[in-house]
């Protein structure tokens, strides 16, 4: 087939308009199927690694897709507190190594409220091991202190020292405001990818402080108001909160801390694994990226299908050039060879163009999508998977190329020498 | 007796299988070197002879031998190859592959083609040089090599087509209605050149035309309708 690859590519070039824009349409399918495959691997990572480090969560019995959402991605409410006693005595088991209490509830223009504890910032791992880091500031230390995600402080311009009015309840509209007891920004954290970033932090005590003078759910009548002096001077003890976060001294002791407090007695409680739940919810909401996945596919199918029909489509004006080589001693498999050479270079040409795309889409807009979105897309060699689409690509072209093929060699048998106008 | 160049002998072809036979011929033949001007208007069978003798399509009966080789013994795969290193052929127009430039359509035959390769070689030349010699023979000046065969008159595309027809020494060239899109002072010029190069490569030529004024300068003339009894509106 020597005598064929140099016509082959001699021929491309002479059509270069029409095929490179063929070639165009398949790199850029390629690029988008890449594309989409990159991105789901890492937002599925970037989602799986929302929470880490943190053995078991702890919230009041109820769903635990739930208990996730709220306590880890402050989505939706929690239909029962803790109290701080059973919490307590769950902190005591010998297995457990730590705990950070979590307290929800407020918001602020959209935004979770996370009252908690230092622990927090000591325990609190994401993306497998990466700790809470600080682009400004510091931790919470008094009592109407506040630390923002970069999420919020870039959102809503909120800079170090800035006062800040926290909403009772979640919500954008129509929320009663804190607003006798203003906190001060005195931390802000870098980005991580992860709900940590719309969360404004403050400390357990200032939840129970801005609560103080509340009855029943309902805000003070004007003249039952304390100041912040006056809220500062009460007991701030934590009586309840919504969900804690857990690290065992041993992960393999897991299952019994996890058996322990689903069978404690004292409060109908609820533990569960964060990273099988993660897994649990993302394969509810994963249809989604299949979907997209399956959309992306049919994409490239269809710049497959373009390509054939446009070298069918020229097939009709070249059969003058297929019977003269035929009449210097060309076979029908020669000429079989040379169509479906030139369709299968094209998909390989287009595969290779579209990784190229992928990898300098990569580059121009990695600083863009770690910032803005949080997705860490690194340049890294095409994974196993990517490598499979790939050939998949390349499989299907050629298959695709055997129909321009096959048709040319029945076109230069039945012409045999006959040079058709 | 030498062996003839071409030798067939009561053959019968037909295009489809429910069709009636398109030729049928029982005795013809070309001796080696001759030149041999085959007369027919379109209909009388010309292409299909033409087919037969490039082993692009087979007889289903009788016997046809190109240079003392039975065409219908080879295998399809043979018959390419034999085709591509015993002969050359010109056809009527548009004869060059035209994202080629002129210089690489006339070495296209050396491509599928090592006895054409050895030919040249045994004459003490390179592929590029016998490409050039035969230009020049064909009056091709070298500025137009180059150009792509898209660009060149039609008398040019013409001239390119003979050389690479030529080129590796063929013996048997096969010529169908070369000149019929060229004027008739080309026409006159294009033959010259053929038949000189022809006659100096030792190769036989077989020139179909209904154009019997180009007759004269062939060694002879026979009438395709005369020896093809499956064509009746020929024959009175």
């Amino acid at each position: 087939m020597t005598p064929i690859l140099p016509l082959c590519w001699r021929s491309l070039l002479n059509r270069k308009l029409t095929l490179g824009l063929t070639l165009i349409s398949v790199a850029l399918s390629v690029a988008l199927l890449l594309g989409v495959e990159r991105l789901r691997t890492q937002a599925r990572q970037g989602f799986a690694g929302s929470i880490a480090g943190t053995d078991l969560i702890l919230g009041a019995r109820g769903g635990s897709i739930q208990l996730l959402l709220y306590s880890v991605f402050g989505i939706g409410q929690a239909t029962n507190n803790l109290s701080w006693n059973s919490l307590r005595a769950i902190a005591a088991h010998p297995q457990v190594a730590w705990m950070v209490p979590l307290s929800l509830g407020d918001s602020h223009r959209g935004f979770p409220v996370l009252g908690t504890d230092q622990g927090y910032f000591q325990h609190y791992r994401y993306a497998r091991q990466r700790a809470l880091a600080w682009q400004a500031g510091h931790p919470f230390a008094g009592l109407f202190e506040l630390v923002l995600g970069a999420e919020v402080a870039a959102r809503l311009e909120y800079g170090l020292g800035d006062q800040i009015v926290l909403a009772h309840g979640a919500g954008e509209h129509n929320l009663i405001e804190h607003s006798d007891k203003p906190f001060r920004v005195v931390g802000i954290l870098e980005r991580t990818g992860t709900p940590v970033d719309r969360a404004l932090l403050v400390s357990l005590e200032a939840i129970e402080a801005i609560h103080i003078d509340w009855q029943g759910g309902a805000p003070p009548l004007p003249n039952q108001r304390l100041t912040q002096e006056q809220a500062a001077g009460f007991d701030l003890a934590p009586k309840k909160v919504t969900a804690a976060l857990l690290g065992l001294k041993s992960r393999a002791a897991v299952f019994q801390v996890q058996r322990f407090i689903n069978q404690y007695p004292g409060e109908p409680l609820l533990a569960i694994l964060p990273g099988a739940t993660l897994q649990e919810l993302w394969d509810l909401i994963g249809v989604a990226e299949q979907a997209l996945l399956a959309i992306s596919a049919f994409v490239v199918v269809v710049g497959l299908a373009g390509l054939t029909a446009v070298i069918i489509a020229g097939l009709g004006e070249r059969r003058r050039e297929l019977a003269i080589l035929r009449s210097l001693g060309a076979g029908p498999r020669h000429i079989f060879f040379l169509l479906a050479s030139e369709s299968l270079l094209l998909s390989l040409a287009g595969s290779l163009l579209g990784l190229g795309l992928v990898y300098g889409l990569t580059l121009a807009l990695s600083p863009w999508l770690e910032s803005r979105l949080g997705l860490v897309v690194g340049l890294d060699w095409p994974s196993a998977r990517e490598w499979e689409l790939l050939a998949a690509v390349i499989g299907g072209g050629l298959i695709a190329s055997l129909f321009p093929a096959w048709r040319a060699y029945r076109l230069s048998l039945a012409d045999g020498l006959t040079l058709r106008v | 007796m030498t062996t003839p160049c071409l030798q067939v002998r009561d053959l019968v072809f037909r295009w489809r299988a429910d069709q009636p036979p398109c030729l049928e011929i029982a005795q013809f033949s070309l001796a080696v070197g001759e030149r041999l001007f085959l007369h027919g208007p379109s209909g009388s069978g010309k292409s299909s002879l033409l087919s037969l003798i490039g082993g692009v399509s087979l007889a289903e009966q009788g016997c046809l031998e190109v240079l003392g080789q039975d065409i219908r013994r080879l295998s399809s795969r043979d018959r390419d190859r034999f085709r591509a290193e015993h002969l050359g052929y010109i056809f009527q127009l548009f004869n060059l592959i035209p994202y080629l430039s002129a210089l690489d359509n006339i070495l296209l035959p050396c491509r599928f083609s090592p006895r054409r390769r050895a030919q040249i070689r045994n004459a003490g030349r390179t592929p590029l040089e016998e490409a050039q010699r035969l230009a020049r023979h064909l009056d091709l000046a070298p500025q137009w090599l180059s150009r792509p065969a898209l660009e060149l008159s039609v008398g040019q595309q013409q001239r390119v087509a003979a050389a690479r027809a030529l080129i590796g020494r063929p013996q048997l060239v096969i010529a169908d209605e070369p000149t019929s899109a060229l004027d008739a002072d080309r026409q006159r010029a294009f033959l010259d050149l053929l038949l000189n190069e022809c006659g100096e490569s030792g190769a036989a030529v077989l020139f179909v035309s209904h154009d019997i004024r180009l007759a004269e300068r062939f060694d002879r003339v026979q009438e395709l309708g005369a020896i093809n009894r499956a064509v009746p509106w020929m024959t009175p």
